[in-house]
């Protein structure tokens, strides 16, 4: 699935223009995207939760040549589905 | 920020009634939910992708007890964030 179905969906089920539809997909992704790079997490009930994470510096290894190399301190996002989301999907337990 | 926090925005950027943005909102989420409970994968371009990955059952260890259980197969979601949101979070345009 791609940014284009969700247009589609939102289209058909709600009745807005497929441009249009396709322009408010683009922005929810685009706001997101900015909220993160801002350090803001965000919390979308019965989906779940995107929150911005420190990985510390450490050091580490290339691979190929086996020098050592410092990899510096970074943020990581981190997605923590909802109860809900892994329930659905994970229909056994549920 | 909250869920009422992206409508409100999407609300003002596009005209829309508070409503009509909570309807996008219940449309993208339950959406993006049904594929990946159909097993299917969302890619978001420039913002990452969802996908769900199986485990097989296997004997796991109460880390407080030390006794031994069984953990059962499970389905879960997982998010990888893009390129893109990755450099953008750490403030570079590498």
């Amino acid at each position: 699935m791609t940014k284009k179905e969700l247009a589609d969906v939102i289209h058909t089920k709600i009745g807005l223009s497929k441009r249009e539809s396709a322009e408010i997909v683009e922005f929810f992704f685009e706001v997101a995207k900015e909220k993160l790079s801002r350090g803001e997490g965000i919390k979308l009930p019965r989906f779940g939760s995107f929150r911005v994470q420190s990985r510390k510096a450490r050091k580490g290894r290339n691979p190929a040549t086996g020098e050592t190399i410092e990899i510096a301190e970074r943020r990581a996002v981190v997605f923590k589905p909802s109860r809900f989301l892994r329930d659905a999907i994970d229909k056994q337990t549920a | 920020m909250k869920r009422s926090d992206i409508e409100k925005e999407l609300a003002d950027k596009f005209n829309l009634q508070p409503s009509q943005s909570e309807q996008i909102l219940d449309t993208i989420i339950e959406h993006m939910t049904d594929v990946l409970e159909g097993g299917g994968r969302i890619e978001i371009r420039g913002f990452g992708s969802f996908f769900t990955k199986s485990y097989g059952s296997y004997e796991g260890r109460n880390p407080r007890t030390g006794s031994k259980v069984m953990v059962s197969s499970k389905k879960l979601p997982h998010f990888r964030p893009s390129r893109e949101l990755i450099t953008k979070l750490n403030g570079g345009n590498e």
